[in-house]
């Protein structure tokens, strides 16, 4: 009498081969667009196959909306890239909002203090500077609370995503033009001080040439510097790095300046490149975004110029279709949050199979 | 001059929604699970409540509401938004054993998304001919004092001046101190926490363990949300008004060491901190500082996480299994 | 005979690729003492995980006194009276010992009743503990008694310990196997997992042996000896002799004194620790595991910081450089050639989501100016190391982490010895690994003694301490209780020492001549 037999089990794969694994994950995704296409028809109505051309419609329906797209995709990519050292030491950078804030705030400074007092060369220059050495200082301060003290970075980076929100709340009042508004207004509008240069004469093109250096950068860094082997090392097993001598505190602070850096360096680009003001929200929670983005990819970047593209082509699309039908923008958060519950949960039958048991009395 | 009678009952008002979003994640943390999908937990408790209350008034919307009804829709209604909300972040992180702190990222954007979708197109999508949410009706039901609070000065407004699920909160934690420290079922939930594959040896179901832990935590943490949205903002919704305060709830945890009994002084402590700014006169000439007075709760936390780090104790530590899966026949 | 308690038949688990258990029958009878025999990785604690419910068998059928079971949780194994004592204990560190041992029971929660009935427990078969202590204040063998207590506690007609003496001395053995004797007079089953064949013959009324995940036979305890037994795991004849060639010039190389080292908590782990290790000896450490070896070897190898001593390294000229306050890349820089194999491979030697290539770069990845890594001369120090220690290896990309035990230790210490050592640290060398994979490295080890490296050889069996090294010194609670001869000292003294630190020997155990001059 077999009774309170398991009818299955769970028991864990070996490697799958890459074009499983990915054929997978590329199941998950088309599974979730569907669902997001019904829940999509049952909100508006709309007939499901016109969903889907309506969201290709809001991602590549003009040749601005392309250059919109890419844009969009290269500064979530830049702050993906600049978080993922952090992640694979398996330090949880969460801060990447308050990251990316703080050097749209020091790029904003340095626009509104200095410029038209200093040639627009030099000013580009210490735009760049400080807006990279903001970031890298907020990045810098959990890193030290985790490197001395092993204090929860996850905690520590969130909280400090507030902080920068308040001083960046402080000072856009502080700079409010005209006084009362609560806003900064565009910055320098007549003279174009600080703005930063158009490549080939396309406003657009900037951030994608940076976002494409930074990418091969990061995976050269990452796969063949030496500093990419100790991060790994690191990641891996604190113990077993400083078994080999290896300065684990120095390489925290050292991979979190780097990470927080890079968030600097797309705060530099939002401001200076792109919106030429500063707003608490400029960087719309991509910093949050961008942890999803990284991991989605498995901290290959690569992999993530197509992850930071589905996001971002399910936001433009989203975005169509509330636009199109008077809907509310969050919209496109209800999708990214069902696509990335598919893809996580996808990532269960990439490590395990389940197994029906079979009959031993026989 | 400054009012300690009027300060002590807005502090509290605010408090409210941080405290269930802290015992609902001091429970869920307990059981091993690291829930950052708490703010769009929050969020979504708030608008499955207005949902249903705004379907109630536009039910009755000529003759009057039956109170228990006013009250119950909504409750329910938010209860079960929050649970398919723990639901989908069990099923993803226990189940199917995914990495919880992308889980909780992907729930809080969806469930702020479900949140300021419905809040700002539930009117166009039911047709309703209303201007805007605003929920007056079922709000009255909810921050309806207790019967006396205007008869006793002072006392009656610091204690008694609070709708019923302000008392609520503060049952529910203390209830969950007892659960968690004086019960079998608490004893097995901390077990499951610190080391899944001992509680597993010892015959405690680690999975069940999980699902229900994270599932009531997020029913708890979503009541926070209905409370914000029917009490505290009486009954007006209002995107992103709720904010920041589930991640707040979450740092409040560790504030609290997960206790939920210290969790209720320090959401005092909290919500007293979050609108000290109002209370600090700056004139009008330096509206720029009350901006700086706000990021008080936050240096404040990350001190304190700095602290308790520094002093690593034993006992005020987090579990020792927070935000790993756990896998029975792993070698 | 009487119905047998415990009754496998035909049982198949596998994970993944790997089949632990293939078709295993097996009875265990009422008291009665079975020892369970095999190699490391020949399946015995998967049979076992399986009759207390933390794996489910892929096939096959369990019997409990008589009757079909399917034991799919650890609950329903305790429902049927199976307890087993887990070699990793399974307990909650920061709750008490009556939490511990009632977790998992049903009904209303009453500590003060459950510390009665333990206290009862405890008075019956003569277990000393403080019920109200929480785990992480308690010494290895209180943790290993809660466990058994709390197998007891819910009444346990089966119990299972699986390598219960690895942690303890042989004092604390002999009281745990006098406990076990009284469990079997009153009629439970026992089945003890165990490496030291003289317990299997001291304690056991009937030796299983498992060989490669299949039952290869049993018998009566009486009728059998070592030799047969080692036999019929391994398959073939092997002998148990480990060689000891004779030192070649013995030299001072590491000296320390005085090292104190004290803990988080402020507690000496280390008191007072002197001694010398030669060039071309090979110095055994023995001691109750937790005595100080760890600390002592990591505060050689740079890992640990000190409260005061020193340790001073000598090289070939005579000249001497301290090496305490250095971190382990200093001590390189310096030009000390010292290799660290640690307990806990995988946490710590080595990285094991990482290939084996990468995992050889541990070492040399700093060479070099250039900021990139340069991945040939790892590569093909990986594949000398697989080809030298006949490591069975898919390839040199796989993660060493999918190796088994006696694999990852051949990459560890070719690794190790690969950039020619003076001095050579291990710390339970062989701990996990097959009888083959042991003689490989004790075969290593006396290599790099007779190339002159200086080695301090960590160990938990006596009996292969007193056959491998050249001098043992004992440890006993962080302080040195005594420096022998191997050769000229036996276990019961080195057991014996290991409990106590003998008054006469204290600050008296560095003294080279007393040493050389009995040879």
């Amino acid at each position: 009498m077999n009774k309170k037999e398991p009818l299955f089990h769970i028991v864990k794969r070996d490697v799958l081969p890459w074009y499983k694994s990915w054929g997978i994950r590329a199941a998950a995704i088309v599974a979730a667009l569907v669902v997001c296409g019904i829940i999509t028809t049952i909100t508006t109505g709309l007939n499901p196959f016109k969903v889907y051309g309506s969201f290709i419609q809001g991602a590549f329906g003009s040749g601005r909306k392309v250059w919109i797209t890419m844009q969009n995709m290269s500064i979530l990519l830049i702050i993906s890239l600049a978080l993922t050292p952090a992640f694979k030491m398996r330090f949880w950078n969460i801060g990447g909002e308050g990251q990316v804030l703080v050097g749209a705030l020091a790029t904003a400074a340095c626009m509104i203090t200095l410029g038209d007092k200093i040639p627009n060369a030099l000013l580009i220059l210490i735009m760049t500077v400080s807006a990279i050495l903001a970031g890298s200082i907020w990045g810098l301060i959990p890193a030290i609370f985790k490197a001395k003290w092993n204090t929860n970075e996850t905690l520590s980076t969130l909280m400090m995503n507030y902080i920068a929100t308040q001083l960046v709340a402080f000072f856009t009042i502080v700079w409010e033009v005209p006084k009362g508004s609560f806003t900064v207004g565009i910055i320098n509008q007549s003279t174009n001080a600080g703005w930063l240069p158009q490549l080939f004469g396309s406003k657009y093109l900037l951030p994608i040439v940076i976002a494409l250096l930074t990418t091969i950068s990061m995976f050269v860094y990452l796969k063949y510097s030496k500093h990419g082997y100790e991060i790994s090392v690191v990641g891996e097993s604190e113990k077993t790095a400083k078994y080999v001598g290896m300065k684990t505190e120095k390489i925290i602070i050292r991979t979190m300046l780097l990470s927080g850096g890079l968030c600097g360096l797309a705060g530099l680009l939002l401001v200076g490149g792109i919106n030429h003001t500063i707003t608490t929200t400029i960087n719309s929670g991509q910093g949050f975004t961008a942890v999803m983005v990284s991991w989605l990819a498995k901290f290959n970047p690569i992999t993530m110029i197509f992850t930071s593209f589905l996001i971002i082509f399910l936001e433009r699309g989203a975005g169509e279709i509330s636009t199109n039908f008077g809907l509310n923008q969050s919209f496109a958060d209800i999708l990214t949050g069902i696509i990335l519950f598919f893809i996580i949960g996808c990532e269960f039958f990439i490590s395990y199979r389940i197994v029906g048991r079979k009959k031993g009395d026989k | 001059m400054f009012d300690i009678v009027a300060f002590i009952p807005r502090a509290i008002g605010q408090s409210v929604p941080l405290l269930f979003g802290c015992s609902g994640e001091i429970l869920t943390e307990k059981s091993g699970n690291l829930n950052l999908g708490i703010p769009g937990v929050m969020y979504v408790g708030g608008i499955s409540g207005v949902i249903g209350a705004f379907f109630y008034e536009q039910h009755c919307a000529g003759g009057n509401m039956n109170g228990f009804l006013a009250i119950m829709i909504p409750l329910l209604c938010s209860l079960l938004g929050s649970l398919l909300m723990g639901l989908i972040y069990c099923l993803l992180t226990v189940s199917l054993r995914a990495n919880q702190n992308v889980t909780g990222l992907a729930m809080t954007t969806f469930g702020v998304g479900i949140g300021n979708f419905f809040g700002g197109s539930l009117i166009k999508l039911s047709g309703a001919d209303v201007p805007s949410i605003a929920l007056s009706r079922t709000s009255a039901f909810y921050s309806r004092a207790l019967p006396f609070a205007s008869k006793m000065g002072w006392f009656g407004k610091v204690f008694l001046s609070y709708g019923f699920l302000c008392y609520a909160a503060f049952l529910i934690a203390i209830v969950s101190a007892i659960v968690l420290f004086k019960t079998r079922k608490g004893l097995h939930l901390r077990a499951v926490g610190e080391n899944p594959s001992t509680a597993d040896a010892a015959g405690i179901n680690v999975s069940r363990y999980k699902y229900f832990a994270t599932c009531i935590g997020c029913m708890i943490a979503g009541l926070g949300g209905l409370y914000y949205v029917m009490d505290y903002a009486s009954g007006v919704w209002s995107n992103d008004a709720f904010g920041d305060r589930g991640w707040l709830a979450i740092a409040l945890v560790i504030f609290s060491i997960w206790n939920p009994l210290i969790g209720i002084f320090a959401s005092i402590l909290f919500g007293g901190l979050y609108i000290v700014y109002l209370y600090i006169p700056t004139g009008m000439d330096y509206m720029e500082f009350k901006e700086l007075y706000k990021m008080i709760p936050y240096v404040v936390t990350l001190l304190v996480l700095v602290l308790t780090s520094m002093r690593n104790k034993k006992e005020n530590q987090p579990p020792a299994s927070l935000g790993l899966s756990y896998f029975r026949e792993e070698r | 005979m009487a119905e047998a308690a415990v009754k496998l038949v035909n049982i198949t688990k596998s994970f993944g690729q790997v089949r632990a258990n293939y078709n295993v029958s097996l009875e265990i009878n009422k008291g009665e003492i079975l020892a369970l025999l095999g190699e490391n990785g020949s399946g015995k604690t998967t049979l076992m995980n399986m009759l207390s419910g933390i794996y489910y068998p892929d096939e096959g059928q369990i019997f409990i006194d008589g009757k079909e079971v399917s034991i799919s949780s650890p609950k329903i194994a305790y429902e049927l009276g199976i307890g087993m004592v887990h070699q990793h204990f399974k307990l909650v560190d920061v709750l008490t010992a009556t939490e511990n041992i009632i977790l998992g029971l049903e009904g209303k929660l009453n500590k003060k009743e459950a510390a009665a009935k333990i206290k009862e427990i405890c008075d019956k078969y003569g277990f000393d503990i403080n019920p109200d202590q929480k785990i992480y204040d308690m010494s290895v063998s209180q943790k290993q008694t809660v466990e058994i207590v709390k197998v007891l506690y819910r009444g346990a007609n089966i119990l299972i310990l699986d390598e219960p003496t690895a942690v303890l001395t042989p004092q604390e053995s002999e009281k745990l196997f006098n406990v076990m004797r009284n469990m079997k007079a009153d009629g439970k089953a026992l089945v003890i997992i165990t490496h030291k064949m003289h317990e299997v013959e001291s304690i056991s009324d009937r030796v299983a042996i498992l060989r490669k995940g299949e039952y290869v036979g049993s018998m009566m305890t009486k009728d059998t000896n070592a030799g047969e037994m080692t036999d019929m795991m391994v398959g073939r004849s092997v002998s148990l002799n480990i060689e000891r060639p004779k030192p070649v010039d013995p030299k001072p190389r590491i000296r320390v004194e005085g090292l104190t080292v004290k803990n988080i908590e402020g507690i000496d782990k280390l008191k007072d620790v002197s001694f010398t290790a030669r060039s071309g000896e090979i110095l055994g450490i023995a001691g109750i595991s937790g005595s100080g070896q760890k600390e002592l070897l990591e505060a050689i190898a740079g890992l640990q910081p000190a409260e005061s001593g020193s340790i001073k390294y000598i090289n070939e000229n005579g000249e001497e450089e301290e090496l305490l306050g250095k971190d382990p890349r200093k001590i390189e820089e310096l030009g000390v050639a010292l290799s660290f194999v640690p307990e806990d491979r995988l946490g710590m030697g080595l990285v094991g989501n990482m290939d084996l290539s990468d995992n050889m770069m541990l070492r040399s990845f700093r060479k070099g100016k250039s900021p990139f890594t340069e991945r040939k001369s790892p590569h093909s120090l990986a594949e000398k190391v697989v080809d030298d220690l006949e490591v069975v290896t898919p390839s040199i990309e796989t993660p060493v982490r999918r190796l088994s035990g006696g694999n990852v230790q051949k990459i560890l210490v070719g690794r190790e010895i690969a950039h020619a050592p003076t001095v050579l640290l291990t710390a339970y060398a062989v701990r996990g690994l097959d009888i083959n994979s042991s003689y490989t490295i004790y075969d290593l080890i006396n290599q790099q003694k007779q190339k002159g490296v200086a080695v301090i050889f960590v160990g938990e069996d006596l009996d292969v301490l007193l056959e491998i090294s050249d001098k043992i010194l004992v440890l006993c609670g962080g302080r040195v209780s005594g420096i022998v001869n191997a050769e000229e000292t036996d276990k019961n003294t080195v057991g014996l020492m290991m409990t106590k630190v003998m008054t006469d020997n204290e600050n008296k155990e560095e003294n080279p001549k007393t040493g050389d001059s009995d040879e």
